[in-house]
């Protein structure tokens, strides 16, 4: 039904369009009007549109809530209380409404599916007549509003900046909203495991007792080797992704000849496009084992899943996003500041490094900061390559764990989400989020530094 | 126009005493384009030479060639002979790095770098190690700015970005940055161009004075400015030079109908 609805407001929307549009470019008096037909034609379209979508929206809200109610008042009371039931129940009503429902219904479940088609019937009506009278009405409203003096651009181009906002308001909204719930599920976990043990604890074993006759476990939630993990793989991916990408980029913006520029470019950012989960398969079966042969050969105990496989394959995932994005700012650095340093005789290495890499400074952090986002928020080469233990050390050779590895390991499968188990996932979850954000701010802190510095 | 002759007239040979560049036939293209045509033209030292002409014609090409900067651009051809001081520039054992340390060039447009004003003048001399200690860089960075008419007005913000200046100022300081590493040629490319009618004198001043220890070529579209500071002038018209003398004469008496054309404002 909606589908109809659409088409018939974009017909009614083009319709005013053209109408508006011919009667604020005929006459005479065309060229006295304040604004130029077309924004007349998109003003009176606007007029039309939004009244239907309101309508269509405010109906379709409606038309729920009063089915649900009305289909639900056939049935027995005392589902009502149970929301699962309830949900039940109203899933059962539909498919009868439907016809879909498979064997008999009882009769008070076919009275309220009955109940809801008949709503529904009734709603779509509404919905239409309503629309339409809106539409026409809207319609009616724009063209008699069509004068010389009428500030159409001047309207439009208000309608426009509301909708932008409503837009960015969406954006911001759903941001608070996720925060929110993780802070919320965090605070929950909180009530559970005390803070501080949280947060400087050492041991990381979220398995506690489901039952309360099991012994054994009980579950200790320090994140301390979640974060040296973390830290740990990260640094190593970024020690591989750093330098390279730094120098990968410098040759392709500076030295590269252009066509081995264009050609090097996209090879290098299909790199970027290689799933994670293909990179852990490379990083646990053919990295780590390397790894492993080359500590033996040196006499080294190697853990067969090790930080320093899953941090280089990691780095190896980075690297284009550094010299991606760092090349881009490189070439960005105007041409005439290469020729200042050159004709003072300086050579490229010498204008390279005193020249054009300050000038790029502020891009190359933000491309590095992204990089280690990337890495910290990556999980499926660290699941692969990197294990599930959660080592607290700093020897790149032995298995370490990481926040996004923990989080996915406590939410797979069935689970019961007030367990602090489960709810640890969360605090993690706030714990990874507030460490992006520092990252974050303190990259802003030093681009904006530098601006004012030398902008 | 197109009835006019495009053949040079032969420059008057005893008018340059001595010349610290010549040029021989010197030729250059972009990729498939002429872009100069046959250029040959002698210099001399310690004094001011113009370079005249329409838009297009290569003033700016034939500049950058003196200091081979035209090296930086992939598809630029330079053929000829080009000398400075009797050595031919594009030798193929001539380190062009070596040559524009030498050879100092200012930009049409002010290009300082985003560095702090007393980073701009020291980044030359540091380049070539011409200070041993800080006192020596102060004293440097306090010369070169006093040459460029500028210390006066920045000496109190030296920390302060070069690019926060004005125009005007911009340009001076890179002027300051040029003369910087005390190269024995300057080659200005139109450094007024941006400029109001007080800074545009300023420069000129400033040209005046550092004619007595430099070279110094420069390029211009105003007539006035190349009879006001230049003691030479060649007239540029699609990639040939036409004319080439004394200032005085080539304004006063041109030989060329061109150039008479020209500096008469008839077109160009
Ligand atoms: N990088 C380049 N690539 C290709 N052609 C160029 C390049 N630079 C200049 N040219 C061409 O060479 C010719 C001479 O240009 P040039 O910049 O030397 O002129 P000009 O005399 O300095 O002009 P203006 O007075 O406008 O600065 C022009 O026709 C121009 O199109
Ligand atoms: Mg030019």
């Amino acid at each position: 039904m909606s589908v109809l609805y659409f088409s018939l407001l974009l017909v009614m929307a083009v319709l005013a369009f053209a109408l508006a549009r011919g009667r604020a470019s005929s006459g005479a008096r065309a060229a006295a009007f304040h604004s130029r037909p077309n924004y007349h034609g998109l003003l009176a379209a606007s007029l039309v549109a939004i009244p239907m979508l309101v309508v269509f929206v405010i109906g379709a809200i409606l038309t729920k809530m009063i089915a649900e109610s009305q289909a639900l008042t056939a049935l027995d009371p005392a589902l009502l209380t149970d929301p699962l039931r309830r949900g039940a129940a109203l899933r059962e009503i539909v498919e009868v409404a439907n016809g879909r429902f498979r064997g008999n219904p009882s009769i008070t479940l076919q009275a309220a599916g009955d109940t809801w088609a008949y709503v529904q019937r009734v709603a779509r009506f509404s919905i239409y007549g309503l629309g339409l009278a809106a539409g026409i009405g809207g319609l009616m409203f724009a063209l008699r509003s069509i004068t010389p003096d009428l500030k159409a651009r001047n309207r439009f181009e208000w309608l426009v900046t509301v909708l932008l906002m409503i837009c960015a308001g969406i954006a911001v909204l759903t941001t608070i909203g996720i925060v929110f719930s993780v802070v919320f599920e965090t605070v929950r976990f909180f009530q559970k495991v005390p803070p501080m043990d949280f947060l400087t604890g050492t041991q990381w074993s979220p398995q506690t007792a489901i039952r309360a006759d099991q012994g054994g476990s009980s579950g200790a939630f320090g994140v301390v080797p979640l974060l040296t993990g973390t830290l740990l793989i990260s640094g190593i991916a970024m020690l591989v992704a750093g330098p390279i990408g730094l120098f990968a980029a410098i040759y392709m913006a500076e030295y590269a000849t252009p066509r081995f520029r264009s050609t090097a470019k996209p090879v290098l950012e299909i790199l970027a496009g290689i799933p994670t989960v293909v990179l852990g398969f490379f990083a646990a079966l053919t990295v780590a084992p390397l790894i492993r042969g080359a500590g033996e050969y040196f006499g080294l105990s190697v853990a067969s899943e090790s930080a320093l496989a899953a941090g280089l394959v990691m780095g190896m995932m980075i690297i284009p996003f550094v010299s991606s994005l760092s090349d881009d700012v490189i070439t960005a650095v105007p041409q005439s500041l290469r020729d200042g340093s050159l004709a003072l005789g300086g050579t490229k290495s010498e204008t390279i490094r005193r020249v054009i890499l300050p000038a790029a400074l502020p891009g190359i952090v933000s491309a590095f900061m992204l990089a280690i986002s990337r890495a910290v928020g990556e999980t499926m080469i660290v699941v692969m390559a990197a294990g599930l233990a959660a080592n607290l050390t700093f020897n790149p050779l032995d298995a370490v764990t990481t926040f996004t590895v923990q989080i996915k390991t406590i939410l797979v499968g069935d689970q019961e989400f007030d367990t602090a188990k489960t709810l640890a996932a969360f605090a993690l979850g706030f714990v990874l989020f507030f460490f992006t954000l520092t990252l974050n701010v303190i990259a802003l802190a030093i681009i904006r530094k530098y601006r004012e510095q030398y902008d | 126009m197109q009835n006019l002759a495009l053949e040079t007239v032969a420059p008057v040979v005893e008018s340059v005493p001595v010349p610290k560049i010549t040029a021989k036939d010197v030729n250059v293209h972009y990729g498939e384009k002429h872009a100069i045509k046959d250029v040959s033209v002698d210099i001399p030292a310690k004094g001011v030479m113009s370079f005249i002409g329409p838009s297009g014609c290569g003033k700016s090409t034939f500049l950058r060639c003196i200091n081979r900067m035209n090296d930086t651009i992939p598809i630029c051809r330079v053929t000829g002979d080009l000398r400075i001081d009797g050595r031919d520039i594009y030798e193929p054992g001539l380190d062009p790095v070596l040559l524009r340390a030498r050879v100092g060039m200012v930009f049409q447009k002010p290009n300082p770098f985003p560095k702090s004003i007393y980073e701009n003048v020291a980044y030359g001399p540091r380049l070539h190690g011409l200070a041993s200690n800080k006192v020596e860089m102060d004293e440097l960075v306090e010369w070169a700015l006093r040459r460029a008419g500028l210390f006066e007005e920045v000496k109190d913000r030296l920390k302060d970005s070069g690019t926060s200046l004005s125009g005007g100022q911009q340009q001076r300081l890179c002027i300051a940055r040029a003369i910087s590493v005390r190269p024995e040629v300057i080659l200005m490319d139109e450094p007024c161009s941006a400029l109001d009618p007080i800074a545009t004198a300023k420069i000129e001043e400033l040209i005046d004075e550092l004619r007595a220890n430099f070279t110094i070529v420069i390029v211009t579209h105003s007539m006035q400015q190349a009879a006001r500071v230049s003691q030479r002038t060649a007239f540029f018209h699609l990639g040939k030079v036409i004319e080439e003398g004394v200032t005085d004469q080539i304004f006063m008496n041109p030989r060329h109908e061109l150039t008479r054309n020209y500096i008469t404002g008839r077109f160009g």
